[in-house]
């Protein structure tokens, strides 16, 4: 199981801070989940589509070719601003 | 090679934090820097609410002064940052530097402050006479980075 967290607007806009994805052994990259997750929710579509979303695997900021495999956290977030 | 890393919902008091990092008879200058919640040109700021991703903040905190350790001869780092909800003139960050000279101090500070900005995983959302919004990224936030490259 590959566990998924969104934060700050994105998981506001997704109504949805956590969910888990089977990835059936597969090894996927974080953009195939965005992708998958996407084609599961007309209503998550355009949020998930946004090209500034930035990716964390196991909580390193990654580009979203970086592959994921189950007991992987993989987070999504709109861009950092701390500070 | 001291580090001090912080993610609290409280207040910090720079005056201890100052004392803490001038310890080292080694380090001749200590640099600090505190960002402050700004009032808002467009609207009346009511507060602001600094979400993180726990766990990770204090990861990429550690990675960006160990970064800046690397790249300059430092004494003790401490970087705090706060969470949670914020009144307008609160103190939101701190960054300190103890160094043996103040060229490295400076330099090592704009460079955690950068890196914060562009790496660690905080966001800001503002509630204000008008409504509540997410900040935007800036744009001069990303360029800044570029001179470290």
């Amino acid at each position: 199981m590959l566990k998924i967290l969104f934060f700050a607007a994105l998981r506001e806009r997704l109504g949805c801070a956590s969910t888990n994805l089977d990835l059936q052994g597969q090894v996927l990259t974080a953009r195939d989940v965005l992708n998958q997750l996407a084609s599961q929710s007309t209503q998550w579509q355009p949020h998930l589509a946004d090209t500034d979303l930035l990716c964390a695997v196991n909580q390193h900021l990654v580009p979203l070719s970086h592959p994921v495999t189950a007991g992987d956290e993989l987070a999504f977030f709109p861009p950092v601003t701390g500070g | 090679m001291s580090l001090r890393i912080v993610v609290q919902q409280p207040d910090f008091a720079v005056a201890s934090e100052y004392e803490r990092l001038r310890q080292d008879a080694r380090c001749g200058a200590v640099v600090t820097f505190t960002g402050l919640v700004r009032e808002l040109a467009e609207a009346e700021l009511l507060s602001m609410t600094l979400e993180h991703y726990p766990g990770m903040t204090e990861q990429a905190l550690t990675q960006i002064a160990t970064a800046a350790q690397q790249r300059w001869q430092l004494g003790a780092v401490t970087i705090i940052h706060r969470v949670g909800t914020l009144l307008p003139n609160e103190q939101i960050v701190f960054v300190g530097v103890a160094s043996a000279h103040r060229a490295a101090g400076f330099a090592a500070g704009e460079f955690i402050m950068d890196y914060l900005k562009n790496r660690a995983p905080f966001w800001k959302k503002e509630h204000t006479s008008s409504g509540e919004y997410w900040v935007a990224a800036k744009v001069s936030d990303q360029a800044a980075l570029k001179r470290w490259q």
